[in-house]
């Protein structure tokens, strides 16, 4: 009995790690993944790196144009970011717990955002090229897509939380529907909302990279186009580009996140 | 006779200019209990902490044993720590454990790392393990979770962990601050009951005046970290308790003949 | 009476502010900064708009002609390139290669997560993690593939080991923020009593965070299904997101594309009841 649950846990602790060497075999075989191929390929991709994948003279010259298409990009993803944030909020305070006018209505928004936020952004990518062709305006609704699905479950859930007390004490003394939203949830979620906006931001820039990629705009257009031509040199200097952006707007938004919350 | 531990002239800084204990001395010996009292940042917590060095002091040498605990290696200095059982106000359990797992915790030092990664404990540990826990009364909370205990029973926990160490001593830190009073007589009986009955020093630092004498054999008592009164329970008197406490003395208010003569 | 009066005393000055129009909420740095924030959006957002590059497209038509199309791939599904069972079977790749991505990273996680945490590891240590986490996090997942894939060949390993870099990333972030919310007491305690880092590691430290940590990983398992089936379309992962690529960009047919993003929204619609679940219970547990 008294060494019953050391042995117990070690049974479970014992089954857990079969059961998950098994699917990872599993995982192996149906991907068709080469662990061994995997795990060479690292210090090979370090060695390929530093001989190939830094910028050289001859690249910075490409800069102007790489700077325009980041800029592309990012405002790509800023106004879908800021657009779907406007939908999602009006979402979110039909579909939250606390704020929803009927549970009827609040089911119906809480499903339609569960639906575009499965939708993975790259699958919308697909689904709007054959109306938007390769235009940014591809790429800006794919993320807009995304987005919102994502921002409504985010805004959701932060409603719930923030504003439950401050609803009934506005309730109590009789106040109306709308200047209860307008007074009491958006004041007290605000921060929390320009948070998930400029975390959504950040995302966004990473996939429009591999929306630009699918749809031939952007940023990841221009650096598919070097990586196929093997200009890694310039396709490095695409990355480095990137990588500023991100670390730049993660910087802004650290920086806004620390004064607001 | 030969004192268990020695601290001499033992100082110890924080920063450039706040100093936590100025020229601390005194010696314990095998099987006292030893309380030590004073006001709120005095410099119990940091004394204490200096013997096992969870915390390393500035200046000034302590020995414990044989060993001179100032100039350990981290090998030797966690040979030394396994004799040394320490209890906690917070008690400091691994709240998603059980109990009995919480209390194996203290024969992590003595194993291999790898033994002790795994959790893999004798049969005659786990048997230890039981006997204290039934000695402290918590027999029937063995295999509970530690976030399922009431706080007297954590402290209690607290007490198992540091006896399976088998320990020379114990060092406890402020063990009944957060306790009700009845769960607080209940420790400090227990922490009684070791050192007369198994002959273990024990060192605690305790905030209440007169749970300090009901308890101790020796009281040091300590101000803005020095040690302003080292001597036997019976003998500190209400000058004594105005010097460790200053101005807070008055606020203790308890009629010390009543203690005394109780 | 008594209290009637006390009443008007009471509203009295929120009468003056109203009629004074005093602004209601003082204007403090968080509401300046608050505030600068949201118009510098809408402004960058409006710039947007009239910047894009159109490439001559007549917005209400292709707006129109996306409804039109919408309508085609959602409710007119079918498949027929390849049958059900593949599909099924593509999926489960895609599940495959999250799987491995998920597993992989959290692996590598757990160590470097335990030294990036301040509390278990030096502030040199942590600090220098933590700034290779935003590095690695900067890149976007699919030019880690494309990257790995000039090593090992453009298909499922490089995208396994492209993926596992993101999510090494996420998950150390994840991890060590956890590993810090531990009581700094339970640490103190074991170490009192001799046990040495790796003890205190395995039998405090993870014991104590291991529910947190199993809500991140199911987290990121779910976006790295996502993540898989994006990079089966552009970098030749496989799985089920490189059909839908095939559908859209080779076969143009908008009716497969619906089919399969049916199987893709089902899988990940019962991957999260499924991470509720596991949250709920681990909460109760």
């Amino acid at each position: 009995m008294q060494a019953d649950i050391f042995a117990k846990k070690k049974r479970n602790t014992l089954a857990y790690l079969c059961l998950l060497g098994a699917v990872t075999m599993l995982a192996m075989v149906i991907t068709e993944y080469n662990a061994v191929k995997g795990i060479a390929s690292i210090p090979k991709a370090v060695q390929w790196g530093m001989a190939n994948f830094y910028p050289t003279a001859e690249s910075l010259e490409k800069l102007p144009v790489i700077l325009e298409k980041m800029q592309e990009t990012l405002l790509v993803s800023i106004a879908a970011t800021t657009a779907a944030a406007v939908f999602a909020l009006l979402f979110a305070i039909f579909g939250s717990n606390t704020t929803r006018i009927n549970r009827f209505f609040g089911a119906v928004t809480r499903g339609i955002a569960t639906v575009f936020r499965n939708i993975d952004v790259a699958a919308w990518a697909l689904i709007l090229l054959f109306s938007f062709g390769q235009s940014s305006l591809t790429g800006y609704f794919a993320l807009f897509f995304g987005s919102f699905g994502f921002l409504t479950r985010a805004f959701t859930e932060t409603i719930d939380e923030v504003s439950g007390g401050s609803v009934e004490a506005l309730k109590a003394t009789g106040a109306g529907y709308f200047s209860i939203i307008f007074q009491s949830v958006i004041p007290s979620s605000i921060p929390q909302i320009i948070s998930w906006i400029l975390f959504m931001i950040e995302t966004n820039i990473r996939s429009a990279t591999l929306i630009g990629l699918l749809t031939g705009s952007g940023i990841g257009f221009t650096f598919n186009l070097y990586y196929k031509s093997l200009a890694y040199d310039t396709a490095s200097l695409v990355v480095i580009v990137i990588i500023a952006a991100i670390l730049l707007i993660e910087f802004a938004s650290n920086y806004v996140r620390k004064v607001i919350l | 006779m030969k004192a268990l531990l020695e601290v001499n002239h033992l100082t110890k800084q924080f920063g450039k200019d706040s100093k936590a204990l100025t020229d601390v001395s005194f010696s314990v010996q095998e099987g006292e209990f030893v309380s030590i009292i004073g006001p709120s940042g005095a410099g119990k917590s940091t004394l204490l902490r200096c013997i096992n060095r969870m915390i390393d002091a500035t200046g000034g040498d302590i020995r414990f044993q044989d060993s001179q605990v100032m100039n350990l290696k981290k090998k030797e200095l966690k040979q030394v720590r396994t004799k040394i059982g320490m209890i906690f106000q917070h008690y400091n359990l691994v709240n998603r454990l059980s109990v009995i797992e919480n209390t194996l915790h203290g024969k992590l030092g003595t194993k291999s790392t790898l033994a002790g990664v795994l959790g893999l404990y004798s049969k005659e540990e786990k048997q230890q393990a039981v006997q204290i826990l039934n000695v402290l009364g918590l027999n029937e909370m063995i295999y509970k979770r530690a976030d399922q205990l009431s706080g007297g029973q954590k402290q209690r926990v607290g007490i198992a962990r540091a006896l399976i160490q088998n320990p020379r001593m114990l060092l406890c830190d402020e063990p009944i601050a957060s306790l009700d009073p009845n769960s607080a007589k209940v420790i400090m009986d227990h922490l009684k009951k070791v050192s007369t009955t198994m002959g273990i020093t024990v060192v605690v630092n305790l905030h209440q005046v007169d749970v300090a004498i009901k308890y101790s054999d020796r009281i040091i008592g300590i101000n803005k970290g020095q040690v302003v009164y080292n001597g036997s329970a019976k003998g500190l008197t209400s000058e004594d308790i105005q010097r460790i406490y200053g101005s807070e003395a008055d606020d203790l208010i308890f009629d010390i003949g009543g203690i005394h003569a109780g | 009476m008594e209290v009637k009066e006390q009443l008007r005393n009471v509203t009295a000055p929120a009468d003056h502010l109203i009629g004074g129009r005093m602004p209601a909420k003082p204007l403090n740095k968080a509401a300046i900064v608050t505030r600068l924030t949201l118009y510098t959006l809408a402004v960058l957002t409006i710039y947007a708009f009239f910047s894009f590059d159109y490439k001559e497209l007549d917005f209400m038509d292709a707006l129109l002609g996306t409804f039109a199309n919408l309508k085609t791939i959602f409710l007119e599904p079918h498949l027929k390139h390849f049958s059900f069972g593949h599909a099924l079977y593509q999926v489960m790749v895609t599940l495959g290669l999250a799987f491995l991505t998920t597993l992989f990273g959290a692996i590598i996680a757990i160590l470097f997560g335990l030294l990036a945490a301040e509390n278990l590891s030096s502030k040199k240590t942590s600090m220098v993690i933590k700034s290779l986490v935003a590095f690695i996090r900067a890149v976007p997942t699919v030019l880690w593939v494309l990257i790995f894939a000039v090593a090992a060949g453009l298909g499922s390993t490089a995208a396994v080991i492209g993926m596992t870099f993101h999510s090494i990333g996420y998950l150390i972030k994840a991890y060590s923020e956890s590993f810090e919310e531990m009581d700094r007491g339970v640490i103190e305690a074991l170490q009192a009593s001799g046990a040495n880092w790796w003890q205190i590691v395995f039998q405090a430290v993870i014991p104590s965070s291991i529910t947190y940590m199993i809500s991140w990983t199911f987290l990121r398992f779910e976006i790295n299904f996502a993540v898989a089936v994006a990079m089966g379309a552009a970098a030749g992962a496989g799985g089920i997101g490189y059909d839908m690529f095939m559908a859209s960009s080779f076969y143009l047919d908008m009716r497969e594309i619906g089919a399969i993003t049916y199987f893709i929204l089902a899988v990940a619609i019962i991957l999260e009841i499924f991470a509720a679940k596991i949250k709920r219970k681990l909460k109760t547990a």
